[in-house]
């Protein structure tokens, strides 16, 4: 069997999980996600992998040609044997977020500033979410 | 001398209530444990996950984290102390209290100094009672922890590990909680959270898995250093939803012993109720037959 016959074969199990729930779960045909070295498209058979995410949004190719992208801000992304992961805490799919609402709690985070970790974690979590809202609207 | 018949029929009604009461927490208890289960099941793919990476970091690459370092003399220990918002949970509180002290009194035999963290108002009131120091609390979601709680005590406790001793950190941090081993047993159990030995616990992954050959973007340091403040939470969160679980299914078992108890009561109350009744009934009949046979003799005697 060579090797694109492996790939047009084979398809990625994709978890994407939150801290207290299992946000998705399925079949991909690629997974694209920002790391801190830049953009990595994960196709089946990718080597294994485990990186820091940036930026806070993935996009997944399901099976069946479906196209999302979901916001996981400060999660990693773990590969290994046509097994992605993808961990974050407050993980969350990107048609599920409400554009309007994650502009104005951007606004807000943006106003009380990045001094304090928790604010710049908080700046963090909205970019995500508008940048997936966006994405996927 | 029995009670009354009134004061019998007021205690009566009085156990009555308390039964009602009872029972509605009994029930409630129930319906939460199912609840409780299914957030700890649903944190389970994340906790797994999050085993799985640290594990495949721990073992594919030769990093040395502060988090994972052992010191070499420890002198100062942490201990959080996992116990429940509210009481009518039988002895659940009480078994993880008496835990707690044992664990401290074998960390002062070892000449080290305890350090209290507590989650939950049973556990903070037991040490405010001592009127013992504590070092930081947490209460008001015993029963229903959230992630950010977790994560809100991981990063004090991980802030902490990481202070040099002197300036008032510690060198190792425990937790006492009850593990839910199944709806009839729940066991106070001791973990030590920090330094992590990574590969533990009940999400370990099988000794047959296979852990591949890993890349690492950034590098192995930058995602360890990462993963493992994510990592000791999602730890936290474990061990609350275990308590909690637990917490739950020790009220559920006192309420039905209460209900019970209050059950035997009622029905004891009724046969003295009864028996009292019977017993004014028949000092009534006897009282109107000897009048009547002392009317009879009195008119006897007069013909």
């Amino acid at each position: 069997m060579s090797v694109s016959d492996t790939a047009s074969a084979k398809h990625l199990e994709v978890a994407l999980v939150a801290a207290e729930r299992t946000v998705w779960q399925g079949q991909a045909k690629i997974v694209i996600a920002r790391t801190t070295d830049g953009d990595v498209g994960i196709l089946p058979g990718h080597a294994p992998l485990l990186g820091l995410l940036q930026g806070g949004t993935v996009q997944v190719r399901t099976v069946d040609d479906e196209y999302f992208v979901a916001a996981a801000p400060d999660g990693f992304i773990s590969v290994a044997g046509d097994r992605v992961s993808i961990l974050a805490e407050n993980a969350e799919m990107g048609h599920d977020i409400d554009l309007e609402e994650a502009r104005r709690d951007l606004e807000r985070a943006q106003a009380t500033g990045i001094d304090t970790d928790a604010g710049e974690e908080e700046l963090r979590l909205a970019e995500a979410r508008v940048r997936a809202a966006e994405k996927a609207g | 001398m029995p009670a009354s018949l009134r004061e019998l029929r007021e205690r009566k009604a009085s156990v009555s209530t308390i039964k009602k009461l009872t029972r509605a927490m009994e029930l409630i208890a129930a319906s939460r444990i199912v609840k409780a289960q299914q957030r700890a099941q649903a944190a389970g793919p994340y906790a797994r996950e999050l085993t799985r990476a640290v594990s495949a970091v721990a073992t594919f690459s030769n990093v040395d984290h502060p988090l994972t370092t052992e010191k070499a003399n420890p002198r100062r220990a942490a201990v959080l102390l996992i116990t429940s918002d509210r009481g009518q949970a039988g002895a659940y509180s009480a078994n993880v209290i008496r835990e707690g002290e044992r664990l401290n009194q074998l960390l002062r035999e070892d000449a080290k100094e305890v350090v209290p963290y507590l989650s939950g108002r049973k556990g903070i009131a037991f040490y405010t009672f001592r009127q013992r120091e504590l070092a930081k609390s947490w209460s008001g979601d015993s029963d229903a922890p959230s992630f950010a709680r977790a994560r809100e005590i991981a990063d004090e406790l991980i802030g902490a590990f990481l202070t040099p001793t002197d300036e008032g950190g510690v060198d190792e941090i425990h937790i006492v909680f009850t593990r839910f081993v199944s709806m009839l047993t729940q066991r106070p159990d001791v973990i030590r959270l920090l330094p992590l030995e990574v590969v533990e616990g009940a999400e370990a992954p099988a000794a047959d898995d296979v852990l591949p050959l890993y890349e690492f973007e950034p590098s192995a340091e930058d995602v360890l250093d990462a993963l493992l403040p994510k990592y000791v939470a999602s730890r936290i969160h474990y061990c609350m939803l275990q308590a909690a679980a637990s917490e739950l299914a020790n009220r559920q078992r006192a309420m039905k012993s209460a209900t019970d108890n209050a059950q035997d009561l009622i029905e004891k109350l009724t046969r003295d109720l009864n028996q009292a009744r019977q017993a004014q009934i028949t000092q009534e009949i006897s009282e109107i037959v000897g009048g009547a046979s002392a009317l009879a003799d009195a008119s006897a005697g007069s013909e």
